[in-house]
């Protein structure tokens, strides 16, 4: 029962004006009915064929049933979701097996409900509804040349009639009044969210700038671990490194995130070489590092250079510093000065020293900028 | 009083005709039901972008109700016991909770996720159908321009949301974003302290990136999905040259019902296998990571897969910095060029491809009919050149990784990656262009000479020929078509139909199917033993 028809006559698809049809008339079929509908559209039905022969054959049978059992195991699944949402055990226990699998049940049962509802819709209309092909004409090119010059004049006559060209005062007037608006519009939003960096001098400083006391001296700032106790040189074994934070309320959090240090407690040979190049300098730096160095201690900034990630990773046997985010290198025994990888400056290096009672200080802050580069950096 | 009697027989037409007297919808629902659209597998990758968006849009939701966008401390008191009485914000703490006190909260973090990494896959996917098909052409280049903004407002999208849980691996993201943004001359400072309000990190980024991410960014996206639909719908779908396919029609099925329910049935399985994807692959799981502290960073922390390349291209770059002897001397730092100036190249030069394309060939006409990669080798070779740049990029991303798990020196990937940007785009361009033009010949070789048969004939003078089905009438070549060539017997209806049935058949089907467009081939009267004489 294959319905092949050839449009209007086979050529200009629905160009032609469709046919009228009489949709009362019981002699023509409903799919007549919609053809007509159709061409109306510029859409011709060329082809049309049912998957199935003959009607309630044995394959159409099987394939309704197969969608119908699609569907049922769509609401199996889906039961399924729901009673294991309920009834199985969610809540954190730490060891607890079960309640691992909560989640990867959630998902495969849900996954494969909707699965199942999209093989059985697919189904549906790829298996049992007939197989067609349509043409449509497309209208390319936009509306014909009469309609593009009416619109053309009707603009072009509206243009006219506000007269800005015979009555220049009152462009120049609107644009001078209008050019404010857009200001105001954007003041707010502008004016709200700058906010200038250089105010107390945030880039150039870190939570390791002396304390000001409030008699007018100033007091030095320990090293200290995480939970803020300070640190004693012997308290770093040599090839040991440790991260330490500025003893100051608030140190080791985020509000100072310029500030993470690595302490390095280098071997006696290691040290002797890192102290004659910070006398030399880097050569590309004018800081004079000289006695930066508390013995064979060395401390650099933790924030590499290039993208500020912590350059944590300490590998003792070539007293390489690498940062995992972009592998830049920086070589511990010469400033800290980068060997490989996108960094292009040195590591930071902090002043230290002990106090009386035998804690590590800063002696100042650092001298070079900490953190990824910027434009104004001098 | 009288009932009034229902008459169920008319209603619906009673019911359409009092819709239609007070809403005129009948004209345009025709219209829209009428609507033809070409058929092909790999015009359904953009309905993936599509259906994960919406995906995305629910589970977002869901997000919100639980999620608190905030860097104010406090101290973690929930069921997850490792990381009970941990300082961090209350922006990490609230995702430790949707994970582990949200009943079935894991799932749809990990689904929202999961369709994240989809949505981007199939925008990409999708692109490169658009491109190597020539899609793009004249009268679509406007829906290009919106697809590749889709991109990177997707990727925006992406992050802001990668950023919100501030965890150590998402803090680490912003950390080096905001020296992306620092980076940049003149105004980095400003730019970074203002989206910052101060120095990093500040302590309100996370609400600030918390309404980019659920509504800024989402109502740029869906009123560009709109648009980008409603051209599509607008100019009609291209479709592939084929039989009666004209550039003047759409061949193809009407909306209503096969192609509607087909869709309908595809938004369920891609909803479906993000599903299958959330339960059974853990995502960021941000309880393992803790929360974000400046010191803290793990090893082979990669970002998302569409951030790779810009990873890539980062550790790559080599550390050439610019210095300005002006004044206190100004600065270039190198992660300028990979992060800024190299997205804004890669932003703009497919904006303006259609265009740069079209004023070479000068090509002013309107292409409806898409064309076969290989038919345009300079095209298809410029695609896989960008394609091998993306990828060289994205695996450099990971090539701490790589070189971990090979055994290789993480210098010596570097290297690698370096050169390797420079010297497999051309190749690939060469080796595609060589492929495409191989492709082209052989499509000719079969319309002029035949379809192989696998049979060899011996002539009686000894020598052997392998003999060839024909393809046209008196042994003409055929004119190339822009299409498929059939290439093997079983294309012209040399294999037997599939039989439908375990044991016998269920149905045996009248005659041998005919694909549209191709006479039937008989089968040969008779087959004839080949003799060998010695």
């Amino acid at each position: 029962m294959t319905v092949q028809t050839t449009g209007s006559n086979g050529n200009g698809h629905g160009s032609s004006v469709p046919e009228e049809i009489d949709y009362d008339d019981p002699r023509t079929t409903r799919f007549e009915k919609v053809k007509a509908a159709a061409r109306q559209d510029g859409v011709d039905i060329v082809h049309y064929e049912p998957q199935f022969p003959e009607r309630g054959s044995r394959l159409e049978k099987r394939m309704s049933r197969s969608v119908a059992f699609m569907f049922l195991l769509v609401g199996l699944f889906g039961t399924a979701f729901v009673v294991l949402y309920i009834v199985w055990p969610w809540r954190y226990e730490q060891g607890d097996v079960m309640m691992k699998y909560y989640t990867p049940l959630l998902g495969a049962t849900l996954g494969l409900a909707l699965l199942f509802l999209a093989f059985a819709i697919l189904t549906w209309g790829k298996k049992l509804l007939p197989k067609e092909v349509s043409i449509q004409d497309r209208h390319d090119g936009g509306a014909p040349e009469g309609d593009r010059r009416a619109v053309g004049q009707t603009l072009a006559y509206m243009v006219e009639e506000l007269g800005v060209k015979r009555r220049p005062l009152l462009g120049l007037a609107a644009a001078a009044g209008l050019a404010p608006v857009a200001v105001v519009v954007a003041a707010p939003l502008v004016g709200g969210l700058i906010k200038n960096p250089h105010a107390d001098n945030q880039m150039f400083t870190t939570g390791w700038s002396p304390i000001k006391e409030p008699n007018g001296g100033t007091r030095l700032v320990r090293l200290t671990r995480d939970d803020g106790t300070p640190i004693r040189p012997a308290d770093v074994s040599a090839g040991g490194q440790m991260t330490v934070f500025p003893g100051i309320p608030e140190g080791a959090t985020n509000a100072h995130a310029d500030s993470p240090t690595l302490l390095i407690h280098l071997r006696p040979d290691d040290a002797a070489v890192a102290r004659a190049n910070n006398v030399k300098g880097t050569g590309h730096d004018k800081f004079d590092r000289s006695d930066f160095m508390y013995g064979d201690y060395i401390a650099y900034s933790k924030i590499c250079t290039h993208a500020g990630c912590p350059a944590s990773l300490y590998e003792q046997q070539t007293n390489r510093l690498l940062c995992p985010c972009h592998q830049s290198q920086f070589l511990i025994t010469d400033n800290a000065k980068p060997v490989f990888g996108p960094a292009s400056r040195s590591l930071p290096q902090l002043p230290l020293d002990v106090d009386e009672e035998g804690y590590f200080v800063a002696r100042s802050d650092y001298q070079a900028t900490v953190g990824p580069d910027f434009w104004e950096r001098p | 009083m009288k009932r009034r009697k229902i008459d169920l027989k008319t209603l619906p037409a009673k019911a359409g005709n009092e819709v239609e007297d007070r809403l005129g919808v009948a004209t345009p629902l025709r219209s829209i039901i009428n609507k033809v659209f070409p058929d092909h597998w790999s015009f359904l990758l953009g309905e993936i972008a599509l259906f994960s968006f919406i995906v995305l849009l629910l589970t977002g939701t869901f997000l919100t109700l639980f999620f608190e966008p905030s860097l104010k401390e406090v101290t973690y008191d929930g069921s997850y016991t490792p990381l009970r009485g941990v300082h961090m914000s209350a922006a990490y703490a609230s995702s430790l909770d949707l994970s582990f006190d949200v009943r079935g909260g894991l799932v749809m973090r990990q689904m929202h996720h999961w369709s994240a990494l989809v949505f981007m896959a199939a925008i990409i996917v999708h692109m490169l159908r658009i491109f190597f098909t020539g899609a793009y052409r004249k009268p679509r280049e406007v829906n290009w321009i919106i697809g590749s903004l889709l991109f990177w407002i997707g990727f925006l999208a992406g992050f802001t949301g990668y950023s919100l849980p501030d965890d150590a691996l998402s803090g680490t993201g912003l950390r080096i974003a905001s020296a992306i943004m620092l980076s940049i001359p003149l105004i980095g400072t400003w730019l970074t302290s203002s989206i910052f309000n101060g120095e990093f990190p500040g302590d309100i980024i996370i609400s600030r990136f918390f309404i980019a991410h659920v509504l800024l960014i989402p109502a740029l996206l869906v009123a560009l999905i709109s648009v980008h639909l409603a051209l599509v719908f607008k100019q009609k779908h291209t479709q592939w040259p084929g039989p009666g396919r004209t550039n003047t029609n759409v061949v193809g099925e009407r909306f209503f019902p096969r192609y509607t329910i087909k869709q309908a049935g595809f938004f369920m399985a891609v909803a479906g296998v993000i599903a299958v994807l959330a339960g059974a692959l853990q995502i960021n799981p941000i309880w393992l990571f803790g929360p974000y502290e400046a010191g803290v960073v793990s090893a082979a922390s990669q970002p998302d897969w569409y951030v790779m390349f810009l990873d890539g291209s980062t550790r790559l770059m080599p550390a050439w910095q610019i210095n300005i002897g002006i004044g206190n001397g100004y600065v270039i730092p190198p992660i300028f060029w990979p992060t800024v100036v190299l997205p804004g190249i890669l932003t703009t030069l497919p904006l303006l491809y259609p265009f740069i394309e079209a004023r070479l060939n000068k090509d002013n006409k309107i292409h409806n009919l898409l064309q076969r990669p290989r038919d345009v080798p300079q095209r298809t070779a410029l695609g896989a050149m960008a394609v091998s740049f993306f990828l060289v990029l994205t695996l450099s991303g990971g090539n701490d990784v790589i070189a971990d798990k090979f055994n290789i020196s993480l210098n010596a990937m570097t290297w690698a990656g370096r050169i390797g940007l420079l010297i497999v785009p051309p190749i690939a361009y060469w080796v595609t262009y060589r492929i495409c033009l191989g492709l082209q010949q052989h499509d000719r070789e079969v319309l002029a000479h035949g379809v192989e048969t696998g049979i060899i004939r011996r002539s009686p003078d000894g020598r052997f020929y392998e003999v060839h089905q024909p393809l046209g009438h008196d042994h003409e070549a055929l004119p190339y078509a822009g299409w498929v060539v059939p290439k093997k017997m079983n294309r012209l209806g040399a294999l037997g139909p599939a039989l439908k049935g375990f044991f016998r058949p269920l149905e045996r089907p009248a005659e041998a199917p005919v694909s549209p467009g191709h006479p039937p081939v008989e089968a040969a009267p008779e087959r004839r033993e080949i003799e060998s004489k010695h």
